[in-house]
């Protein structure tokens, strides 16, 4: 299972060169690679479906408990043959829809990363696994709404979903770590049997709240969905892959993944539907507004994302059922759709509903996706999305209480009806009717642009003709997956003549009559235009320029330019965190007492150096202040030789050396000591020398007193002679047991003199700087 | 760089540097077992020939030196790194120590991988000291 | 002895910083050094002080036949003594190449990074 989760990333590297030697068939050819995961995740259905699960795990962080284990259940294989089936069909349109872009080779890489990381998604086991691939997918669905990376309204677009899903992603992390805390795993699998345990924990609530927050940020719930929309930047097959097929759906995944751990509380039946009903009755209407194609789609996503959300808030067995039938529903049929979309952008010219109308002779088999396509998002039998509907207003209407049960019947029942409308606007319109001149001649697409489009939508027809075939080795799988436990149901698309059918009745009826009406209505709707400008968009471009306020007005408060700033700054902190700190604690102990005592000479040895310092400060002139620096060196060598450090003192003193020497090459090109600041800047900067410097005392003398543990040099005094055959320890030390340190530290030696070579020797061109 | 007048300096200079260089490698050598080593013999030989510098000047000292400074310093960071090699090839870390003794008449001499890495931290410190010598001293 | 020696070593600290926080440029490089000796003596010092025992093991022994200072301390502070005159060199070379460049001697003058 790793193979078929990295594959992707593998091939990704190589993609550039696949489509520089296959030219214009190089979608055919990276097609086969989700062509063949399809097939490898379809052999496991028998298993599956027997009601098994499978379970790999591979190291991966051990010291931190983190592994990279995969496991699949019949939740995660229906997602993985969504991935891998629908990725299948986009790639082979890909490669058609986009040939003639040089960018190409880059889109491939950037959707292959995406595949992978999602069926990563979607088979992690593991926790942090599983938001890793989910950062994954932020990343690649930001590369790819940002592909034409010249317009900046693609950057930006980019930008917001990746800040908006990456947000929610951080509250996930969050989540997930204090999930771990309360469940005693990272692995999903042990979690999903102790779903009483964190329910019952000090911590469920939040947990709930930010594992809520990543779900929604992720799969555009209210208040949140304004990214998607705006995604609509990237091309077409992005759209119906990532922003519509999988990747928004991750966070209703999610949910459903974590729904034996998280759901059944008073807290989830009542918060997570209302969000759900909310975002399903925003995107909806909102929908309604738009004449683009791709928005008018994006704005249904938004609203099957919401209906989504809401049937797993309900939470009931029905509710559950529906969910999944729903979410294959709605994969198949907007999918198909938006690849509809791209071909009659292709074929046209234009995704204006405005302009398009009577296509269907031009475009023919397009029409012929787009209206199965049209007819399941409609609900109408016998397409699948008749099921769909039939399950979810069952699921509405028994919902746990009756107030909500009203509520939310009502909410699915107009959601329903304005789906007809939208339905027609956006399958029947272009192909019927009248339509303005288009900037293309409108023409077919090509084979591989149909190819998908109508296969996902006669899927539609087939499993809703044939609804065994996929629900018993496939859905119910999954269906018992999210419930907990496993669920013996069949399918089936006829449900008899029940108050349930006539509801669907009178939204088909309704949904029609909304069709004919759409005119006024967008126009009702764009009145309303300035109270939806003032939404949740704009809160977000809101909290962008304050941030962007306040990072100017930081930088310019700290990094002014002026050094001495800097480190005042920098001293301040320290000390006042320290000491602030050393204050606080009260067991702190200074070593005053300490055992070897003083002796005179070693007493005037430092006090020598701290006079021979103050005078290197204050000295007016350079060489004496030089001088001054000279002796302060050698006392420091003589404290050295005074405590048995030979090999110190020796290099102390060759280094002092070295230094007094170098001053003197260099100093008469030195400019002389000026005094710059006034008194009170000295004395300022006197007082912030001498508090750190009081500090550095006070951190020694607690040090000192701080020892915990065995010093690791016994080892080094004891195995010097016996194991590196050196009597001198310390520089057994340097060249045997550190030497890498060594290395390093000689490498870093290197630079410098790199450092002093390159700042005397390599000048600018002569025009400037000389 | 002005060159110093002073006779006694140079005089100096000529008679200690020859002794100053000779107890470098002494250093070197004995480091392993009393104080001293690649650091301590780098910089003494790395002074001596700074002294010269103030003496003679840099030219001289260049001339002095005959290698590039940044040979020594490319060569030493490359012995540094054989050091450490032939360990690997007998499975043990990088840079762990091996020790061979060889008799010639009745002293042991003993050679180790130790020993060049010392070597190289040597000529690398050397190195570094002169180029800093040069650079900075050279008029430009 | 470490006590007095913290207090000693604290003044090196206040001389150093206070050198570097100087206006005038070539007082930067005498606070610089000033402030790594007084660093390498903070990690010296707080070892623990021994009087006339170095980390040597004598001939014929195997091991110290008495406590001897700390090597490790030494060790890491030799090193630091080697680069601190590395660092200090390319102070130096910074401190010319700006003064040549720039013409000031006052580090209140370099705030951007045009010149």
């Amino acid at each position: 299972m790793l193979i078929a989760v990295l594959s992707g990333f593998v091939l990704a590297v190589a993609a550039p060169w696949v489509r520089q030697y296959t030219g214009r068939y190089s979608g055919w050819v990276i097609g086969l690679l989700p062509a063949g995961l399809t097939a490898y995740f379809a052999s496991h259905i028998p298993l599956i479906a027997a009601g098994e699960t499978l379970r790999v795990v591979h190291p991966w962080v051990p010291g931190l408990d983190i592994q990279l284990s995969f496991y699949m259940d019949g939740l995660s294989l229906l997602f993985a043959l969504l991935i891998s089936g629908i990725g299948t069909f986009i790639f082979i349109y890909a490669g058609s829809y986009m040939n003639k872009r040089p960018d190409l080779g880059r889109f491939y890489v950037y959707l292959l990363m995406f595949m992978a990381s999602m069926l990563g998604l979607v088979l992690a086991d593991n926790l942090i696994a599983l938001f890793v691939f989910w950062e994954l997918t932020s990343v690649s669905s930001y590369l790819l709404i940002g592909i034409d990376h010249k317009s900046e309204t693609a950057r930006k677009s980019a930008l917001q979903a990746l800040l908006v899903t990456a947000g929610g992603g951080l509250a996930l992390l969050a989540g997930f770590i204090l999930l771990a805390a309360a469940g005693g795993s990272f692995e999903i699998s042990e979690l999903l049997s102790r779903g009483d345990v964190v329910r019952e924990h000090g911590l469920y609530l939040g947990i709930l709240i930010l594992v809520l927050i990543g779900c929604f940020t992720k799969s555009a719930q209210v208040p949140f969905h304004f990214w998607l929309p705006s995604a609509m930047a990237a091309p077409t097959p992005v759209s119906a892959y990532l922003h519509s097929a999988t990747m928004v759906k991750a966070g209703v995944f999610l949910l459903a993944r974590l729904f034996p751990v998280l759901s059944g509380t008073l807290v989830w039946s009542v918060v997570v539907p209302l969000f759900g009903a909310a975002t399903m009755l925003t995107g909806i209407i909102l929908a309604m507004r738009q004449t683009d194609l791709k928005l008018i789609l994006a704005y249904t996503t938004v609203a099957a994302l919401g209906t989504l959300t809401l049937m797993l808030g309900i939470g009931t067995e029905l509710a559950v059922k529906a969910a999944i039938v729903f979410l294959v529903v709605h994969s198949l049929y907007k999918g198909a759709l938006f690849l509809v979309a791209g071909s009659v952008d292709h074929g046209t010219g234009t995704r204006d509903i405005t302009v398009l109308g009577g296509h269907a002779k031009a475009l023919p088999i397009t029409f012929a996706a787009a209206a199965l396509a049209g007819l399941s998002m409609a609900g109408i039998p016998p397409l699948l999305g008749f099921l769909g509907k039939e399950m979810l207003y069952e699921a509405a209407a028994h919902a746990d209480w009756l107030f909500y049960a009203v509520l939310f019947t009502l909410a699915v029942v107009i959601s329903g009806m304005l789906h007809v409308a939208v339905a027609a606007i956006v399958s029947l319109r272009p192909f019927i009717g009248q339509g303005q001149d288009t900037p293309v001649t409108p023409h077919e697409a090509p084979f591989a642009m149909w190819l998908g489009p109508l296969t996902l939508a006669s899927l539609g027809l087939v499993f809703g003709l044939l609804p065994a075939m996929a629900g018993d080795a496939l859905l119910v799988p999954a269906m018992g997956a999210v419930y907990g436990v496993p669920i013996d149901y069949q399918l089936t698309l006829w449900h008899g003549f029940n108050w349930i059918l006539m509801l669907s009745l009178l939204t088909l009826l309704a949904g029609v009559f909304v069709y004919r009406s759409r005119e006024r209505i967008r126009a009702r709707l764009t009145d309303a235009d300035p109270w939806i400008n003032r939404g949740p968009e704009y809160g977000y471009f809101r909290a962008l320029d304050f941030l962007n306020w306040g990072a100017q007005w930081q930088t310019r408060f700290f990094q002014n330019g002026y050094l001495g700033n800097y480190l005042r700054i920098l001293i301040a902190s320290t000390v006042v965190l320290v000491g602030g700190t050393f204050l606080l604690k009260d067991n702190l102990s200074l070593a005053w007492q300490s055992g070897s005592g003083m002796r005179f000479y070693e007493v005037v040895v430092a006090v020598l150096m701290l006079a021979a310092a103050i005078l290197a400060v204050e000295r007016p002139s350079r060489l004496s202040s030089i001088a001054a620096l000279g002796i302060t060196g050698y006392s420091v060598a003589l404290i050295y030789v005074l405590f048995s450090a030979p090999d110190l003192a020796l290099t102390q003193i060759l280094v002092e050396t070295l230094t007094v020497l170098l001053f003197v090459l260099i100093f008469y090109r030195l400019p002389r000591f000026q005094t710059l600041s006034p008194p009170s800047a000295r004395r300022r900067d006197a007082l912030f020398a001498v508090s750190m410097g009081g500090l550095v005392t006070v951190l020694m003398l607690a040090a000192m007193d701080a020892r915990i543990a065995v010093p690791i040099s016994e080892y080094h005094i004891a195995a010097s002679e016996p194991l590196a055959f050196g009597r001198n320890i310390v520089n057994v030390i340097l060249v045997d047991f550190r030497a890498l340190d060594t290395l390093g530290e000689i490498v870093v030696l290197v630079l410098a003199a790199v450092g002093v070579y390159a700042l005397m020797k390599l000048y600018p061109p002569k025009s400037e700087g000389q | 760089m002005t060159i110093s007048m002073s006779l006694v300096l140079r005089t100096a200079t000529r008679l200690i540097m020859p002794l100053l260089l000779v107890f470098s490698v002494y250093m070197l050598l004995r480091g392993h077992d009393k104080p001293g080593g690649g650091f301590i013999a780098g910089l003494m030989a790395g002074t001596a020939f700074a002294l010269y510098a103030v003496a003679y000047g840099t030219e001289a000292m260049a001339r002095l030196l005959r290698l590039d400074p940044h040979t020594l310093i490319g060569g030493g960071l490359l012995i540094t790194l054989l050091g450490g090699v032939p360990a690997l090839f007998l499975g043990e870390a990088f840079l762990t120590g091996l020790w061979w003794t060889f008799y010639i008449g009745e002293v042991a001499v003993k050679l180790s991988t130790v020993l060049i890495f010392d070597i190289g931290v040597y000529l690398v410190v050397l190195g570094v000291a002169s180029t800093v010598v040069l650079v900075l001293a050279e008029e430009t | 002895m470490e006590p007095f020696l913290a207090v000693v070593v604290g003044g090196l600290f206040a001389a150093g910083l206070y050198m570097i926080l100087r206006r005038s440029i070539v007082k930067l490089l005498i606070g610089l050094v000033l402030l790594s000796n007084a660093a390498n003596l903070v990690i010296f010092v707080t070892a623990g002080l021994h009087r006339g025992v170095p980390p040597l093991v004598p001939e014929g022994a195997s091991a110290p036949l008495h406590t001897v200072a700390d090597p490790l301390p030494q060790a890491l502070v030799l090193t630091a003594i080697v680069i601190s005159f590395g660092v200090l060199a390319f102070a130096m070379a910074l401190v010319h190449r700006t003064h040549a460049m720039v013409k000031t001697d006052d580090i209140n003058d370099l705030t951007s990074t045009d010149s």
